[in-house]
């Protein structure tokens, strides 16, 4: 492949992005790398080194492709590393067809064509939720919005949809942040932890599954380990790992959403109030919050399957695809002005969620959650003001967003009922 | 807000609200569906503040076809609730609905209205649409119990129907609207039948390997599906409804419903003698969606978009398209609206590659490019026998034209590229290690000179003009065409 490397461009500028140094500003180096739509770079997530596309349309184009795949066992550059059980491997890291039957299997208990008013009837329960949280924090002049709101509302609405025990989420909460901060660290050190927090995850999830399907309840782990359907059902290998990845992305991605969404409307106090007075405009904000400053802002570890012709390069067969949704999504090519947040944005089909077949299988409970939080966060928290800017990062750079987000209100305005009714159709 | 463009120093005359004489300009839509509403919302979002038309033939403001032969026939929803949302941005329109449009006078720049009236235009946008072929014989299209089903209001009388549980309910016409209603029979456990002059349904859309395929699921789940068949005559018990029909093969089928489902008419015969290029497959335009007279010379001031419309488009040599899609009616009404009051330079070509979709008995069926245009077909992913697939198409220069998924809808982006780039047919490897990619097969599409009725995108020849003309040359004046065959 090295003839193939080009030597014009700076091939350290993932490195940088990966730096923590960087994380609250990654958009010109994302907007350097556009300058080379497709470009090979020395580190990535495994220090192997990775092409990276990092503009919309080839972006889009891969993500299509069905040369390119999720499954890294089709990597020359992982031959020889220690790997996965191939139990383990979920939805996310397959191919078809292994890909397109669990997905599936996961897809009948929560979406259409199954299922699909499954999420309209969760609304109630998920804007009780927003209200308790919010009553909790009456009275209090700051609070750390992430803490407070951002984390525990994505984390009881997906243990409500698993049917995981909400008053475990602190023991869950160790293995989950263990596993997401490796991800930004490349030592064996980290490795090993990694290890072990999964195993521990996997542990839970088994002893769970278990119990739901000796008492099955109305949540997803009980539907999927009962699962009579005409498709059969999961393994109870494959129960294990489809929890965990639910469990985790059903909330490690949305806390980012609203932590990214609420920290550009506290930097744009006009347009905040805007959407307090008129909350109609809030589900095209939040699509715009997910091109601006998407919770995901890079899918790592695509393998080519073949050479791969794109923008005047040849991606060639066995490398490693890093597919940049971050710099796509302000690619001025594709978007006008793109590194202004519009909240009104016409046509805007960002990659927030991705698109193809692993496009994101939560993002109509993202968008769910979104629609219904921002609403009240803006009615009811009285003139918020950030504290820090730029608030303190989480450690990674691929699940990116702040740790903490400290605001300063006057107060909190009383719940009302019946809640949020221009958040319904 | 009049003269906008005036504020930032560059004058659009034609977005401007007026002339330069000082009238008011005047923007007139005929045809307030899909189309029409959305160059409608176009012209007002790119800024025009001039008088604003739309002319609709029946009474109700526009709304969703789709819907009407899936959700509306289950009685998911009611037919009245597929009204099109309404961006806030059209504001100020002289809604005439109701009224149907009868003529149109290029020289004077007036739309004729039935009700008498002339409506003067600046710039005409035509959208009529098209409209379901009748029955072949009128007076037993007119018994009780036939349906066709493309409107709002024939939507909802056959769901009324259907809910009385009729016997038996005969589709005539495999193509995508009788195969969705046949789906919808199945959905409500009505007995069906379904009578298809090809080999199998969507056959003129798709072709043979998947009319075969189509075949075979229809029947799984119950159709009593006769192909090579056609009906030959309807039969009333007397009291003017229906209660049999006798079919091509001889047999005699009791039935107290028929849904007539043959195709579609463009909707142009208030165009006929107008001057414009009109023919059976509509009005031809040019890349910019601008009207072509029938000397093939183009208009500037009328202009042509949605199901009516017959353009060419450089992916297919420029050839004539013509399509009937709900996708294609939303992107050339933004074309068309856009080019009608931008300045010459900036006009836009309309050049998306057609898409359309369809949900029939559990399954989405999506297609990208000119499936008819092909002669191969290779099943690239996933499984004919599993009904879920991505089969690519491939014409006669070795050229990727098409693709069609069945439950794989999520993959035609890639082959919308392939097309784009004019990747060459059949592709060179298999995508997965599980697939092997079979040889292509001829794509078994009918012979174009037959009726087929079901194909929605057709390629129609590089001829502005459908309608056959003679030239006569004249001694003194210029020569003029002369229509021999109105088609």
């Amino acid at each position: 492949m090295s003839q193939n490397i080009p030597t014009s461009t700076d091939t350290t500028l993932l490195r940088q992005i990966f730096d923590y140094a960087n994380r609250a500003n990654p958009w010109p180096l994302w907007a350097r790398l556009r300058a080379y739509p497709v470009c090979w770079q020395e580190d990535g997530p495994d220090q192997a080194g990775t092409y990276v596309v990092s503009t919309y349309r080839e972006i889009e184009m891969l993500l299509h492709d069905p040369f390119i795949s999720s499954d890294l066992r089709n990597s020359s550059q992982t031959a020889g590393r220690p790997r996965m059980p191939n139990a383990q491997y979920t939805f996310i890291s397959l191919d078809p067809p292994e890909h397109d039957r669990l997905r599936a299997l996961a897809m009948r208990h929560f979406g259409p064509p199954e299922r699909p008013a499954y999420l309209e009837q969760l609304r109630p329960e998920i804007e009780r939720f927003v209200t308790t949280l919010l009553d909790q924090v009456q009275g209090q002049r700051r609070i750390d919005l992430v803490e407070r709101f951002n984390y525990p509302l994505p984390v009881m609405v997906i243990c409500r949809i698993l049917g995981v025990p909400h008053e475990d989420e602190p023991q869950f909460h160790v293995w989950v942040s263990t596993l997401i901060e490796s991800l930004a660290e490349r030592t064996e050190a980290a490795d090993r932890r990694r290890e072990q927090a999964l195993t521990d995850l996997n542990q839970y999830m088994a002893r769970l599954v278990e119990r739901h399907r000796q008492q099955p309840g109305d949540d997803m782990l009980s539907r999927m380990a009962t699962d009579a359907g005409p498709e059969g059902r999961m393994t109870d290998q494959q129960l294990v790992t489809t929890g965990v990845l639910l469990l985790i992305a059903g909330h490690e991605t949305t806390v980012n959403l609203l932590g990214n969404g609420m920290l550009v409307l506290l930097r744009h106090p006009a347009i905040l109030e805007r959407l307090r007075r008129k909350p109609e405009l809030i589900p095209a904000a939040v699509e715009e919050m997910l091109r601006y400053d998407g919770p995901v802002q890079f899918l790592p570890s695509r393998t080519a399957l073949d050479d791969i012709p794109l923008a005047g390069m040849t991606i060639p067969k066995g490398t490693l695809v890093t597919l940049a949704l971050a710099a796509g999504n302000r690619d001025p090519a594709r978007f006008p002005d793109p590194d202004h947040f519009d909240p009104e944005r016409r046509d805007n089909e960002h990659l927030g969620f991705g698109s193809g077949i692993h496009s994101c299988f939560g993002a109509p409970l993202a968008r769910t959650e979104a629609q219904i939080a921002f609403p009240e966060l803006l009615r009811r928290l009285e003139q918020p003001r950030l504290v820090v800017d730029p608030p303190p990062y989480r450690p990674s750079p691929l699940l990116r967003g702040p740790e903490h987000l400290l605001i300063d209100i006057e107060g909190v305005s009383a719940a009302k009922e019946p809640l949020a009714h221009y958040a319904r159709r | 807000m009049q003269h906008n463009g005036h504020s930032n120093g560059n004058i659009n005359l034609s977005r401007a609200a007026h002339t330069h004489n000082g009238h008011r300009r005047r923007m007139v839509i005929v045809g307030a569906s899909l189309a029409g509403l959305t160059a409608a919302e176009t012209l007002r979002s790119e800024g025009f503040t001039g008088a604003l038309t739309i002319i609709g033939e029946e009474p109700y403001l526009p709304y969703d076809r789709p819907p009407l032969s899936k959700e509306v026939l289950t009685g998911w929803f009611p037919a009245e609730h597929a009204q099109l949302p309404r961006h806030e941005t059209l504001a100020g329109v002289d809604w005439r609905l109701g009224v149907e449009a009868t003529g149109l006078d290029l020289a004077a720049k007036h739309v004729l209205l039935a009700d008498g009236q002339r409506v003067p235009y600046d710039r005409l946008l035509i959208a009529t649409g098209t409209r379901a072929r009748p029955w072949t014989n009128p007076t037993e299209a007119q018994l009780e119990g036939v349906f066709t089903v493309r409107g709002r209001d024939d939507a909802h009388r056959l769901r009324e129907r259907l809910a009385e549980q009729p016997r038996r309910v005969l589709v005539i016409g495999g193509g995508f609207t009788g195969s969705e209603v046949a789906s919808v029979c199945c959905e409500l456990s009505l007995p069906v039948t379904l009578t298809e002059r090809g080999i199998g349904p969507l056959v003129g859309a798709l072709g043979g390997v998947i009319a075969e395929r189509m075949a075979r699921l229809q029947r799984q789940h119950g159709v009593d599906l006769r192909t090579q068949t056609t009906v030959t005559s309807l039969q009333g018990d007397g009291r003017g409804r229906l209660c049999c029909a006798h079919l091509s093969d001889g047999s005699a089928l009791d039935a107290d419903v028929a849904v007539v489902a043959l195709g579609a008419i463009r909707n142009t015969e208030w165009l006929r003698g107008c001057g414009l290029a009109v023919g059976s497959f509509g009005v031809a335009c040019d890349a910019g969606c601008r009207a072509f007279d029938i000397n093939a010379i183009v208009t500037d001031n009328v202009f042509v978009a949605g199901d009516v419309a017959r353009f060419p488009h450089p992916l297919f040599g420029y050839q004539f398209l013509a399509l009937e899609h709900w996708g294609n009616a939303v992107e050339q009404a933004k074309v068309a609206a856009h080019n009608m009051i931008c300045a010459p330079a900036d006009r836009r070509p309309h050049v998306a590659v057609p898409t359309f979709w369809s949900s029939q008995f559990g399954i989405n069926i999506k297609s990208v490019g000119v499936p008819s245009a092909a002669n191969k077909v290779v099943i690239t992913q996933g499984s004919l026998d599993d009904a879920c697939f991505v089969a690519a198409y491939g014409g006669k220069a070795g050229l990727v034209v098409a693709a069609v998924a069945f439950d794989h809808g999520k993959w035609l982006e890639y082959y919308r590229h392939l097309i784009e780039r004019a990747a060459p047919f059949p592709p060179a490897r298999p995508v997965h290690k599980q697939h092997r990619l079979g040889s292509p097969v001829s794509a078994r599409f009918p012979d174009p000179r037959e009726p087929t009725y079901d194909a929605t995108v057709v390629l129609t020849g590089y001829d502005p003009n459908e309608q056959r003309v003679e030239w006569i040359p004249r001694t003194h004046a210029a020569a003029t065409p002369h229509v021999l065959v109105n088609a």
